[in-house]
């Protein structure tokens, strides 16, 4: 039995503990907003929140995340609104996604979403060094000037 | 090129191998058909494309994959501008994947313009398809949807709707047309000051004839295309809910992970699966021609089990074929073979003889995969004679088409399911059928949907590859260094042809194509021969201006005087770029230029050597004339796109053969661009005013020569063979910038 909740809601299912986050939460849960890109936590789709914090979902086996709170894509205005707010719509970061014109494809968008928004909560205002050496997502689309030009402006916000 | 507005006929076109056709599609009557198959209540469609509800909403089917071009949004602005809709009621729908809405349109623009290309022909040669039937397909590629869907469908359907309108407004007001104007989806006369809504004139315009002719604005009379418009798709990619072809699912569920057959073209032999068939979730284990599967009800317990599944494969003449032995095959076939005409202009083996000098250079790139960021999938739910699909592609029609006919069904028996395209670039066309074929073939044994899921390893090692291939060039001087031949052979095959050929004014020119056939199977991949092709003649020319001792801008400029468009964009980017000025210490700058898909692309890219000795690219300067631009942020956000993944493979893409299968299996071995690699990119739009030229490939040919010209400059070294990773610079000796 795993435990966990996603986005507030608490869930328990019948699976073995080393299968990983991102399987329990696309083939289990049924929700695809988290993106299978790699399978070995090198491109970055398959991002989510632990506790607030980015990880690659594809191999965090769901005993890793026993009782933890997850936020995905899906979750991610509402978590960021709290409790006591009203519900957001989007986040800032996500309305910079739509200001910017960033998504090509999108494949990638929600995991690139996911990591930029940790990145950002822990370094408001970050230096390129600190983009380039914390954003490792990959994008085929090349949406990356674009991704910049957001966070740049998101830390000046 | 001369193209007959009314468009619903296609007659004469010479495709490929001369076959002369006469293909009539009565494209008139289809709003008809729609009408009756497809509205509900009192909504209707005036042409194939355009829908307009009675609350005056006007929908526009889009029969095109979105899959991060902006396709819906520019072609429904096509639409919605000819119609002089109010864009904010407008809405983009994806056109159903049914025969009425293919859109042959691409396949008679490329007809126009150099015959059926090669990623098509291959639907007439090898398999049941005609050439009627490639009408029948909704393809998106060759950087064609705007240049010839948009101008060809969508602004006629847009004009001709508009004109239905008008007549309908006039039989209702009866009133001459001549006093009647329309503006944000109204007809207005103007003397009595009388309105209608489209919404109120849709029943009657429906049952009017559309013209055979309608009338297009000028460029000057555009309220929508022009402007950069938000893209309908994007607020969908930014909260999750937008769905693609992996996203398929349901509570029934079953997946499939697969293992094919390493060395392309082999068998199954015999398969061992016992332990599999105990693990947790395991359905059953399925034994394909080529392949194995092992489907279960949860796609990472197939995925484990099939590693413990051992299974043998045929051994064939391949399996000790090394891309080494690859590319000594091609040099012997380019050392004894002359192969056959690309082009020959004057006598180049006499201008070779009598010059005073002549270099000699051999370039090769290697074969590709398209690593589009969703794996390749497929669902399909087999319901007795009947199916439903779900896949994303650049091919609805097609795909549709390749599941009946795997599943033995009726093609309108089979629905296919809309969703957003995780990268195409060529991977999702039709004929690169692998993962389709075996979906299909594994869904067959089951009546609840099955997802079949390509694992990345799989995407990368069973894809259909850019060819791998070798240029051999001679160039001839005279006594005052003037170039004066062109000598080029190259291994095939030509997917595209022309883009070997150079603009150049160069007096004696020879190229000619040798067999460059492997096991490795290959197809389009963004820019198609253009990705290698701009490599290889972009590279020789800077070799053949460092010899002349001219620079290698001037003498493009110089060589160019019969072709101003190549020469605005190469002057627009250098002065843009600062070429020629004061560069920071360390930096220097490569200029490379192309016209591919009807677009004129000139980039400067301003590089440095890192402290690895690797090159760092700091910034591409970037000038497209792709004759104006429909929405100006798509155009920008395409140029962005193709120059990143050309510079992903000038710089890291490497696919590599041992014992005739692909060495590379993730992202690590099959390195990306990503943040800290990406340079500052600019662009700048040359609005020619010319027709409208493509824009999803264009931008991808000249980066990889305009990055190693500028790496000669600092290092002394020509990059003749990419990626430019396998390279040792340690020992730079600097070039001055002529």
């Amino acid at each position: 039995m795993a435990t966990f909740k996603v986005n507030g809601v608490e869930h328990t299912l019948d699976i073995e503990p080393d299968m990983p986050l991102l399987w329990a939460i696309r083939d289990e849960l049924g929700m695809t907003g988290t993106k299978f890109g790699c399978g070995i936590a090198n491109c970055g789709a398959c991002t989510v929140h632990v506790n607030g914090n980015a990880i690659r979902s594809c191999v965090t086996p769901v005993s890793a995340v026993e009782g933890q709170d997850i936020t995905t894509i899906e979750g991610l205005a509402v978590a960021a609104a709290g409790t006591t707010s009203s519900a957001l719509d989007l986040t800032a970061v996500q309305q910079a996604w739509i200001d910017h014109q960033i998504p090509q494809c999108g494949y990638c968008q929600s995991g690139m979403i996911m990591a930029v928004s940790s990145f950002l909560a822990s370094n408001p205002n970050p230096t390129d060094a600190e983009i380039d050496a914390s954003i490792t997502n990959v994008c085929r689309c090349g949406s990356y000037p674009r991704v910049r030009k957001a966070i740049r402006a998101l830390a000046s916000a | 090129m001369q193209m007959n507005r009314r468009r619903f006929i296609l007659t004469g076109a010479v495709v490929g191998g001369g076959v002369l056709i006469g293909y009539s599609a009565t494209r008139p009557t289809r709003h008809r058909r729609a009408n009756e198959e497809l509205v509900e209540g009192s909504e209707r469609f005036i042409t194939s494309f355009i829908k307009i509800d009675p609350n005056n909403e006007i929908t526009v089917y889009v029969p095109h994959s979105e899959m991060g071009q902006g396709i819906h949004t520019s072609l429904s602005m096509m639409a919605a501008d000819e119609l002089d809709a109010a864009w904010e009621n407008v809405i983009v729908e994806q056109a159903p994947a049914i025969d009425l809405f293919a859109n042959g349109d691409l396949v008679k623009g490329f007809a126009g313009e150099f015959g059926v290309p090669n990623f098509l022909m291959g639907l007439v040669n090898a398999s049941a398809f005609t050439v009627a039937e490639l009408m029948n397909l909704q393809t998106t590629g060759g950087s064609s949807s705007v240049r010839y869907t948009g101008e060809y469908a969508m602004r006629t359907a847009g004009a001709a709707a508009r004109e239905m309108l008008i007549n309908a407004a006039a039989a209702r007001l009866d009133v001459p047309t001549s006093e009647l104007s329309t503006e944000l989806s109204h007809v207005q006369h103007n003397s009595s000051g009388r309105t209608l809504s489209y919404g109120e004139l849709a029943a009657d315009a429906a049952l009017l004839e559309p013209p055979e002719d309608p009338v297009l604005k000028d460029r000057s009379q555009f309220t929508i295309m022009g402007k950069a418009i938000s893209r309908n798709d994007i607020p969908a990619k930014v909260d999750g809910t937008a769905i693609y072809g992996l996203d398929a699912h349901s509570e029934d569920m079953l997946y499939a992970a697969i293992r094919l057959a390493p060395v392309f073209g082999t068998k199954l032999v015999s398969v061992d699966a016992t332990q599999a068939l105990t693990q947790r979730g395991v359905v059953r284990v399925i034994e394909l021609e080529d392949s194995v599967a092992v489907v279960a009800d949860n796609y990472w317990r197939a995925k484990q089990a099939l590693a413990l599944v051992n299974a043998t494969f045929t051994e064939t003449e391949n399996d000790n074929v090394s891309s080494a032995d690859i590319a000594a095959r091609f040099d012997k076939e380019l050392a004894e073979s002359n192969g056959s005409e690309d082009k020959e202009v004057g006598d180049t083996d006499r201008a070779l003889e009598e010059a005073v000098d002549v270099i000699e250079a051999n370039y090769r790139v290697p074969y590709l995969a398209h690593a589009a960021m969703e794996p390749m999938n497929c669902t399909v739910h087999i319901q007795g004679d009947r199916a439903e699909m779900w896949t994303s592609t650049q091919d609805a029609l097609g795909m549709r088409g390749r599941v009946a006919s795997v599943a033995g069904l009726a093609e309108e028996n089979v629905i296919f399911h809309q969703t957003y395209c995780g990268g195409g670039y060529g991977r999702r066309l039709p004929f690169n059928w692998n993962m389709i074929d075996h979906a299909t073939l594994i869904a067959m044994e089951f009546d609840v949907p099955v997802k079949t899921i390509f694992s990345r390893e799989d995407d990368m090692q069973q894809d259909y590859y850019r060819p791998a291939v070798h240029n051999n060039f001679k160039a001839a001087f005279d006594d005052n260094s003037n170039v004066i031949a062109w000598h080029s052979r190259f291994t095939g095959p030509i997917q595209v042809p022309g883009a070997s050929h150079i603009p150049y004014a160069i007096e004696n020119q020879s190229i000619r194509v040798v067999d460059g056939d492997t096991h490795v199977p290959i197809a389009a991949w963004r820019s198609v021969d253009h990705s290698q092709q701009t490599f290889f003649t972009e590279s020789f020319m800077d070799e053949i201006a460092h010899r002349a001792g001219v620079n290698p801008y001037q003498l493009r400029m110089d060589l160019l005087q019969e072709h101003p468009r190549h020469r605005k964009v190469l002057e627009v980017a250098a002065a843009a770029a600062g070429y020629g000025q004061n560069l920071p210490e360390g930096h220097a700058l490569g200029i490379a230029v192309q016209e591919s898909f009807g677009s004129f692309v000139a980039e400067v890219a301003e590089v440095s050597m890192g402290e690895d000795n690797q090159p760092v690219v700091h910034k591409v300067t970037c000038a497209i004339d792709c004759g104006w631009a429909v929405n100006p942020d798509t155009v920008e956000a395409q140029i962005e796109s193709g120059i990143i993944f050309g510079l992903t493979a000038a710089m890291y893409g490497e696919i590599t053969i041992e014992n005739g299968a692909v060495t590379q299996g993730n992202f690590p071995d099959y390195e990306m661009v990503r943040m800290a690699t990406s340079p500052e990119i600019e662009v700048h739009i040359v609005e020619s005013g010319e027709a409208l030229g493509g824009l999803g490939e264009p931008a991808t040919p000249p980066i990889a020569a305009a990055v190693t010209n500028a790496i000669y400059i600092l290092t002394g070294q020509r990059v003749r063979e990419l990626p430019i990773k396998n390279h040792d610079f340690a020992l730079s000796n600097p070039v001055a910038q002529v």
